[in-house]
C-alpha cells in the first residue's frame, strides 16, 4: 500500500502522455463487453480468490457493481492482479479500466499521476493490536512497549510520530515480511503489533489464540482506500463515482438486494429516483436508468458488501467503525440522487 | 591310534559379524573411535529432532479433514500441525490456476500427452526416437498452444490471465528450457566464431542478458514495455514473460555450452577438417556431441535454476504454483496460523519432485554417455 516511491516517479514521467489518451472509456468498455479491473495479488476481504478460484472481496465488488451499472450483469468483469509497483502504470497504459486495489488516496497520487480517485470504499488507518491480558485499553497506555512492524513502510514513521507526540517511550522491532512480524508478536518478542487496521484483523487469525488479542480503538493515520480511474475521462469517472454513491445511498434508504423489487413500488421519491422508476439519472451517466437497481440487486448495497466480505460475521470480523453511514456516526456519506 | 583326519570340507560359515555385514559397517564407519562416536550420536540426535518435527507437523499433529481454516485452529491454543484440508480445497487451483472449470480437460490433455510423449523419449531403449522427439519439439508445442489458448477448432478462447498454478510454472519452465538450448548453442558457436559480426552480436547479446537480473527483465517486460507501445496495442503478459525468460536463459546456456566447446581438444577440430567436413558437419557430428556431453551437469544446472526462477513471474502478476499458493493464503475462509506453513510445504514438495527428477535423469544420462574419458 505504501511502497510507492518508484511507481510515483515512473507514473509522473508518463502521466502527461497517458492523460491525453483514452477518452470515452465507457464506449470502449461497451464495445469489448467487459470491465477490466485491476485488483491486488491477494488481500483478505478486499480482493482474494475463493475455493473455486473466483475473485471476491470489497474491492472486487466495486468492479462488479460498475459492470452491473454498465451491462446489467455483474459478472462481466475481468480481473488483472497487480503488484503495488505495477498498479498505476497498468491504469495509465490502458491495460485496466479501473483500479480497485486497496489504494490509499493521497494528494501526491491524485495530483501527479494523471489519475482520479473516484471515492472511498473503505476508510482504513493504522492501528495497534495487543494481548488482552496486558490490560491495556488505550494506545496512550503503551509507554515503554516493544512495537512489532514491517520495515521500510510509513507504518514505522507513523508510530514514531505518534509516540513522540504523546511523549511515550517505545522500542521498534521491525521485520521484512508480514508473516515474520506475526510470528514475532505471537512468540512474545513484542507487546504491540501495528499495521493498517484491516490488516490487523486478517493477521490476528494467524495467531495461535486469536481470541486472546484485541485491536485498540486508536487509529493513528488516515488511509482512505478507493477505486481509481484515469484522469481526463469525466464520463467514466462520474460512472465509477456514482456507482459507489448508489451503494451507499441504497444502504441509507434501506434498499437491499433482497427487498429492491418491493422497493420499486415504494412511495419514497428518493428511492424511486434511485431504483430508476423516476427520472433519467442513468441516461445522464451514459447507462440505463436501471443502473442502480442492477447494482443493488446483483451486488448489494454498501452495508451488504461490507458484511459479506469483511464484516463481523466473516472470519475477519471487522466492525463498521468509521465505515458506518454518516447517519450512524461513521464517515460513509453520499450526495443524493436528485 | 590314527590321527583325526577330516574327510569332508568344513561348511563355509558367514564371516563373524564384527568383520563383515551391517554391524561391522556401523562399527567401522560410525563408531571407529570415541570422538567419531560422539559425533555420530550428536548427528543422530539432530536428525531425529528435525525429522520428527517434520513428521509431527505433516502427519501426527496435522488436520486432515475440515471445511475452513477454523478446523485448523485449536481454541485452546495447543500445538497444531499442517492444515491439509486447505490443500484439498485449493488443489484444483494449484494445478490449473483459474482456468475455466468446463475447459480444464484441455489442460489434462496437454499434461497427459506431454507425459506420454516425454517418458518414451527419455528412455533410450525404446524405438522411433526420431519421430518421438520430432513430435515433442514440433507437434506437441503447436498442439499445446491451440489447446490452451483456444479460439480455433471450436474451442473457447481462454485468456492467459486465467492460467495459473502448475500450468504456468510448466509453461514458463518448459518454454525456457526448450528455447534456451538451441538459442544457447547458436550463441556459443557465434561467440567462438571467426566472423567478427557473428562474434560481436553474440557477445553483446550474452553480456546484456547476463548483466541484468531476471527480476528486472520481467519487470521491464511488464511495466516499461506497455508504455513504449502505442495505445491499444497490448502484448499478452505471459507471452512477454516467456520471451524474457527464454532470452535470459539462452544467454546462460550459451556460456555453459561455450565451456564445453573450449574443452574439446584442437585435434578434434583439425581431424574433422582434414576429413573435409563442412563447418556445420564438423560441429554437428564431431564437436557438439562431445562438448554437450561434457557440460550435461552445467546444462541441467541451468534447467533446474530456470525451473525455480519461474516463481519470479509472481512479481508481474502471473500466478505460478508458488504464486497461487500464496494468493490463497489470503482467502479469509482459510486463514489460520498454519495455513501458510502447509502451503509452503506443499509447494516445496512439488518443486523438489521436479528438480530432483531432472537431476537424477541427468546423472543417468551422464553414465550412459560415459565413454571412458571420465576421471
Amino acid at each position: 500500500m505504501k511502497k510507492i516511491v518508484l511507481s510515483t516517479a515512473l507514473g509522473a514521467a508518463v502521466a502527461v502522455a497517458a492523460s491525453t489518451a483514452g477518452a470515452a472509456t465507457l464506449d470502449d468498455i461497451k464495445a469489448k463487453g467487459h470491465v477490466q479491473c485491476g485488483v491486488s495479488q491477494g488481500l483478505p476481504g478486499f480482493s482474494n480468490t475463493d475455493d473455486k478460484g473466483n475473485w471476491t472481496g470489497i474491492d472486487v465488488d466495486v468492479c462488479r457493481a460498475v459492470a452491473a451499472a454498465v451491462f446489467g450483469d455483474a459478472s462481466k468483469v475481468k480481473y488483472t492482479p497487480l503488484s503495488a509497483k505495477e498498479r498505476f502504470t497498468a491504469l495509465q497504459s490502458g491495460e485496466i479500466d479501473i483500479l480497485s486495489r486497496n489504494t490509499t488516496w493521497t494528494m501526491t497520487r491524485d495530483t501527479t499521476l494523471g489519475l482520479n480517485f473516484a471515492g472511498v470504499n473503505y476508510y482504513d488507518g493504522q492501528g495497534f493490536m495487543v494481548r488482552k491480558d496486558l490490560g491495556v485499553k488505550s494506545a496512550l497506555e503503551l509507554g515503554g512497549a516493544k512495537v512489532c512492524t514491517n520495515t521500510g513502510t510509513t507504518t514505522e514513521l507513523n508510530v514514531a510520530d505518534y509516540f513522540r507526540a504523546n511523549k511515550l517511550t517505545y522500542e521498534i522491532v521491525a521485520f521484512e515480511k508480514a508473516d515474520e512480524v506475526v510470528q514475532a508478536y505471537d512468540t512474545g518478542r513484542c507487546d504491540v503489533y501495528t499495521t493498517d487496521a484491516s490488516g490487523l484483523y486478517a493477521q490476528r487469525l494467524k495467531l495461535a489464540k486469536p481470541g486472546d488479542h484485541m485491536v485498540l480503538p486508536e487509529i493513528i493515520s488516515k488511509e482512505p482506500l478507493g477505486p481509481v480511474v484515469r484522469q481526463g475521462d469525466d464520463q467514466w469517472f462520474n460512472l465509477v463515482k456514482w456507482t459507489l454513491f448508489a451503494m451507499i445511498n441504497a444502504e441509507e434508504l434501506g434498499v437491499t438486494s433482497a427487498n429492491i423489487d418491493d422497493m420499486k413500488k415504494s412511495t419514497n421519491p428518493a428511492i424511486k429516483r434511485l431504483v430508476g422508476v423516476e427520472g433519467n439519472f442513468g441516461q445522464n451517466l451514459g447507462v440505463s436508468n436501471e443502473w442502480a437497481y442492477n447494482i443493488v440487486k446483483q451486488v448489494g448495497n454498501y452495508g451488504e458488501i461490507f458484511d459479506a466480505n469483511v464484516g463481523p460475521k466473516t472470519p475477519l470480523g471487522i466492525s463498521r467503525g468509521v465505515n458506518a453511514l454518516w447517519s450512524k456516526g461513521g464517515l460513509q456519506y453520499a450526495p443524493p440522487v436528485r | 591310534m590314527s590321527g583325526y583326519v577330516r574327510e569332508t570340507e568344513a561348511p563355509e560359515l558367514p564371516a563373524p559379524a564384527f568383520v563383515k555385514g551391517p554391524v561391522h559397517w556401523i562399527r567401522e564407519n560410525l563408531f571407529p573411535n570415541w570422538w567419531n562416536s560422539i559425533l555420530t550420536l550428536v548427528s543422530l540426535y539432530i536428525g531425529y529432532l528435525l525429522f520428527s518435527s517434520v513428521i509431527d507437523f505433516a502427519l501426527i499433529s496435522a488436520v486432515f479433514t475440515g471445511d475452513s481454516g477454523k478446523s485448523c485452529i485449536r481454541e485452546s491454543g495447543g500445538h497444531v500441525g499442517a492444515c491439509w484440508p486447505f490443500i484439498w480445497a485449493k488443489f484444483d487451483q494449484f494445478i490449473y490456476g483459474r482456468y475455466p472449470l468446463a475447459e480444464r480437460w484441455r489442460v489434462d490433455v496437454v499434461y497427459l500427452v506431454g507425459m506420454a510423449a516425454l517418458i518414451p523419449a527419455l528412455m533410450p531403449a525404446l524405438p522411433f526416437k526420431k519421430w518421438n522427439v520430432l513430435f515433442l519439439l514440433i507437434v506437441y508445442p503447436v498442439m499445446t498452444f491451440f489447446l490452451l489458448v483456444g479460439g480455433s477448432f471450436g474451442l473457447e478462447p481462454v485468456e492467459t490471465s486465467l492460467w495459473g498454478g502448475l500450468l504456468v510454472t510448466l509453461v514458463v519452465a518448459v518454454t525456457g528450457i526448450v528455447a534456451s538450448l538451441p538459442i544457447g548453442i547458436i550463441l556459443a558457436l557465434g561467440r567462438r566464431s571467426s566472423m567478427p559480426t557473428a562474434r560481436f552480436v553474440s557477445i553483446i547479446f550474452i553480456e546484456f542478458w547476463r548483466g541484468v537480473p531476471l527480476i528486472t527483465v520481467l519487470f521491464m517486460s511488464s511495466v516499461m514495455f506497455p508504455l513504449l507501445l502505442p495505445e491499444g496495442v497490448n502484448f499478452d503478459k505471459l507471452l512477454r514473460a516467456l520471451v524474457g525468460v527464454a532470452l535470459f536463459s539462452a544467454a546462460y546456456m550459451a556460456e555453459v555450452v561455450r565451456g564445453g566447446l573450449q574443452a574439446i581438444p584442437r585435434g578434434q577440430y583439425e581431424g574433422a577438417q582434414a576429413l573435409g567436413l563442412s563447418y556445420w558437419k564438423m560441429m554437428g557430428l564431431i564437436v557438439l556431441p562431445q562438448a554437450l556431453k561434457l557440460v550435461i551437469p552445467g546444462i541441467v544446472n541451468t534447467f533446474i535454476g530456470l525451473f525455480k526462477d519461474t516463481t519470479l513471474v509472481m512479481i508481474i502478476g502471473l500466478f505460478d504454483l508458488l504464486g497461487i499458493v500464496q494468493l490463497n493464503f489470503t482467502d479469509p475462509k482459510w486463514i489460520s496460523p498454519v495455513t501458510s506453513h502447509t502451503g509452503y510445504l506443499f509447494a516445496a514438495a512439488i518443486f523438489w519432485m521436479f528438480c530432483f527428477s531432472m537431476s537424477r535423469y541427468s546423472i543417468y544420462m551422464e553414465n550412459r554417455l560415459h565413454t571412458g574419458h571420465k576421471r
